[in-house]
């Protein structure tokens, strides 16, 4: 008996415990009160918090939905080949489309244009600089309009445009409202004449950047991201989740595998500016690719975002529980069947989770790409993978730049365009969590 | 050896399933196993006893190498199935797996159908040539288990949305889907209500002579019930070894008297 007794001595005799005495009823009160507190505390933090969120938003819109609207003025073109430059029987001529693209790539649509503003009068300067291309495009169309005339919408000169949706303090003195006097009674002059309409802005949502606020546009920006985000999701994806799985389920446990995973967590923290300069100097100077491209931001992006998604990838895989893992091998599982059907799988919406989170960061950064050289000026919507190309918040952040009045709405509607692709991406990783979420 | 053809006599002469010579097992520097040496014969159920901490899990988990799975654990001694050391080189742990099988103490089936759990084992070891094999392996397995008639018109629920009692049983057929020779069991009742023990007491005692078992359990009764020899653990040593009978009537050492009649534990 000695041998196997544990202590059970008697534990000491103790007063009952009188809950009713005031000192009680005060400890209680205490409780009671911290709790409140604490409870009044997070409410004030969350509403803070929600209150700089709904300004944020307010002002963004407020300043941004109007990017989405743009004005145009009415004008009465002929397509006269005489100031074209064009021969008009050898047009009619020409059954080759590509052909007849090359010569009106040739013509003086520009001149066309002056031309036909000259119809408004005193405010020939209405039509935005870059209206001509609207009238190639007409006749790219339709080749029978050569030496017809029709009534044709062309976007208007951003101070016009911004003058239409009523950006200026019209009261204010001349000199410190920002438009003149001109404009303003050329705006008053075309608008009592019915020539102005406002409509959904074409442009923006379909060009590149351009000098002038009325013909820029998102999608040049939205089409490298895109491109960039591939890069970046084919490079991080699958090596950041086969390194998370061999770190977390083959490799031996070790002072090699400690100094690893002190470097990964260390590299989630690192400055994403110093992920641009790594990529400048391995990715440019290295290996010689082309500046400014897609590939090579998704590259430095997916070095950026590879910490990030080996953390959450060993995450997910150390939350699933351990039985799950004896139980296959209990019945003879090698190691890599447990890890394949087993421990991935159940792993794979916290795995989506963090790969979603990280990417949507990727989608949103600048410094890096900065460095690598993408924030030039471009104007072609990039065509693959190796051509100059910009990304959304880099274009956002080059608009702020911009000293052109017309550039404010369009940052706040290219905000409100990376916003709503952040949304999205951020509504599909909650859809995949919650459709491959197993209870056990 | 055997000379003539005929099946060997069941009974104490026919060779043990599994021989345990000398083992001790360590974690890191602790020793939780102490020079611990044991047959389990083929047609009996070995039940392990002995106060919480003294090393039975541990010893279990020796005759499938489950130990392997711990980091800072290290086994030492022999361990035979068959005649051929477990322990060896040469030892394929993944076959070694499939021919003892192991129910654990919580129910942990696969959070996929009833059909996927019993039909997982079969499919990795190549046991079934088609389907028509597999669902005669299924079947089969369930039926063993005795959980055939509650679970046949839900073949494609999810395994983890059984009660607990039918969870264990559906991991008892996981383990039988296999067609293993020796299947380990620990505290497969811990978690279960005195119904749900009861059947899985049945099924224990239907399985005897088809599987060598052996069974670690907290509760004397339940011991004394299903099985014929019994290992008494105390402090990470074999204390007593013998017919179950015998250890429950009329135990030779003192401290497995005392912790059997409930003065200890
Ligand atoms: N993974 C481990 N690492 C270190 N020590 C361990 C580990 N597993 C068990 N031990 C130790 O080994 C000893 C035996 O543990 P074991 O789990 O085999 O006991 P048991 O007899 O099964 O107890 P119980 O009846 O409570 O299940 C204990 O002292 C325990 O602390
Ligand atoms: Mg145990």
């Amino acid at each position: 008996m000695a041998t196997l007794a544990s202590s059970t001595a008697m534990p000491v005799e103790r007063e009952p415990t009188d809950w009713s005495s005031t000192r009680m009823q005060r400890r209680i009160a205490r409780r009671y009160a911290a709790e409140r507190n604490f409870r009044f505390l997070g409410l004030a933090a969350l509403g803070l918090a929600a209150s700089f969120l709904v300004f944020l938003l307010f002002t963004i819109v407020r300043d941004g939905w109007t990017g989405f609207l743009n004005t145009e003025v009415r004008v009465a073109v002929t397509y006269e080949p005489a100031i074209l430059g064009l021969d008009a029987g050898r047009i009619a001529a020409t059954a080759d489309p590509a052909a007849r693209r090359a010569a009106f790539r040739q013509a003086d649509f520009a001149g066309l244009m002056l031309a036909a503003s000259e119809q408004l009068g005193d405010f020939d300067s209405v039509v935005s600089e870059g209206a001509w291309l609207a009238l190639r495009d007409r006749l790219e169309a339709d080749p029978a309009l050569l030496g017809q005339t029709e009534q044709v919408w062309v976007p208007v000169r951003s101070t016009i445009d911004l003058l239409n949706k009523g950006k200026f303090d019209l009261e204010a003195p001349e000199i410190s409202r920002g438009v003149s006097d001109r404009d303003i009674r050329a705006w008053q002059a075309l608008e009592a004449q019915g020539k102005l309409r406002t409509g959904f802005n074409g442009i923006f949502l379909s060009t590149a950047d351009s000098t002038v606020p009325e013909l820029a546009g998102i999608w040049g920006a939205a089409l490298g991201s895109l491109l960039t985000l591939l890069v970046t999701i084919a490079v991080s994806f699958p090596v950041g989740v086969g390194a998370a799985i061999w770190l977390e389920e083959f490799a031996p446990r070790n002072r090699w595998t400690d100094i690893i995973e002190v470097s990964i967590n260390n590299l989630a923290a690192v400055p994403s500016i110093i992920f641009g300069l790594l990529g400048l100097a391995v990715f440019l100077n290295v290996f010689g690719m082309p500046r400014s491209a897609p590939l090579v931001g998704g590259l430095t992006l997916a070095l950026m975002t590879l910490p990030v998604i080996v953390i959450s990838t060993r995450v997910a895989i150390k939350s699933v529980p351990p039985s799950i893992r004896d139980a296959a091998l209990g019945i003879g599982a090698s190691p890599i069947q447990v890890v394949f059907q087993h421990v991935v799988p159940l792993a794979l919406p916290g795995i989506l989770t963090g790969t979603i989170i990280g990417i949507a960061r990727a989608l949103g950064e600048t410094a890096p790409l900065l460095l690598i050289g993408m924030r030039a000026f471009v104007v072609d919507t990039p065509q693959g993978f190796t051509q100059p190309a910009t990304v959304l918040p880099v274009q956002v952040f080059l608009w702020s730049d911009d000293v052109a009045r017309g550039f404010i709405e369009k940052t706040s509607a290219a905000i409100m365009v990376l916003m709503m692709i952040l949304i999205a991406m951020n509504s599909v990783a909650i859809y995949l969590r919650n459709k491959f979420e197993r209870r056990w | 050896m055997n000379t003539n053809n005929a099946p060997p006599p069941v009974g104490s002469n026919q060779p043990p399933k599994m021989t345990a010579r000398g083992v001790n097992v360590f974690y890191g520097a602790k020793q939780a196993i102490k020079n611990v040496s044991l047959d389990v014969r083929a047609d009996e159920v070995t039940a392990f006893i002995g106060p919480s901490g003294c090393g039975k899990s541990t010893f279990l988990r020796c005759f499938n190498r489950m130990n392997d799975t711990v980091d800072s654990a290290r086994v030492e001694g022999e361990i035979k199935l068959d005649e051929t050391d477990i322990y060896a080189a040469s030892m394929d742990v993944v076959q070694l797996r499939a021919r003892v099988g192991m129910v654990f103490q919580k129910p942990n089936p696969f959070p996929k159908s009833i059909y996927e759990n019993i039909a997982y084992g079969p499919r990795i070891h190549g046991l079934a040539a088609n389907k028509t094999d597999m669902d005669g392996i299924v079947e089969g397995s369930l039926r063993r288990a005795g959980l055939w008639e509650e679970v046949k018109d839900r073949l494609g629920e999810s395994g983890t949305a059984m009660s607990g009692g039918q969870q264990q049983r559906l991991c008892i057929a996981r383990a039988i889907a296999v067609d293993p020779e020796v299947i380990l069991m620990d505290e497969p009742c811990s978690a279960l209500d005195p119904i749900a023990t009861a059947r899985i007491e049945e099924l224990i005692d239907d399985l005897r002579g088809k599987y060598a078992i052996i069974i670690v359990t907290h509760n004397m009764q339940q011991a004394a019930r299903v099985s014929q020899k019994t290992a008494f653990f105390h402090l990470g040593t074999m204390v007593e070894y013998g017919d179950t009978s015998t250890i429950f009537t009329n135990p030779s050492e003192g401290r497995t008297k005392d912790y059997i009649t409930g003065r200890y534990g």
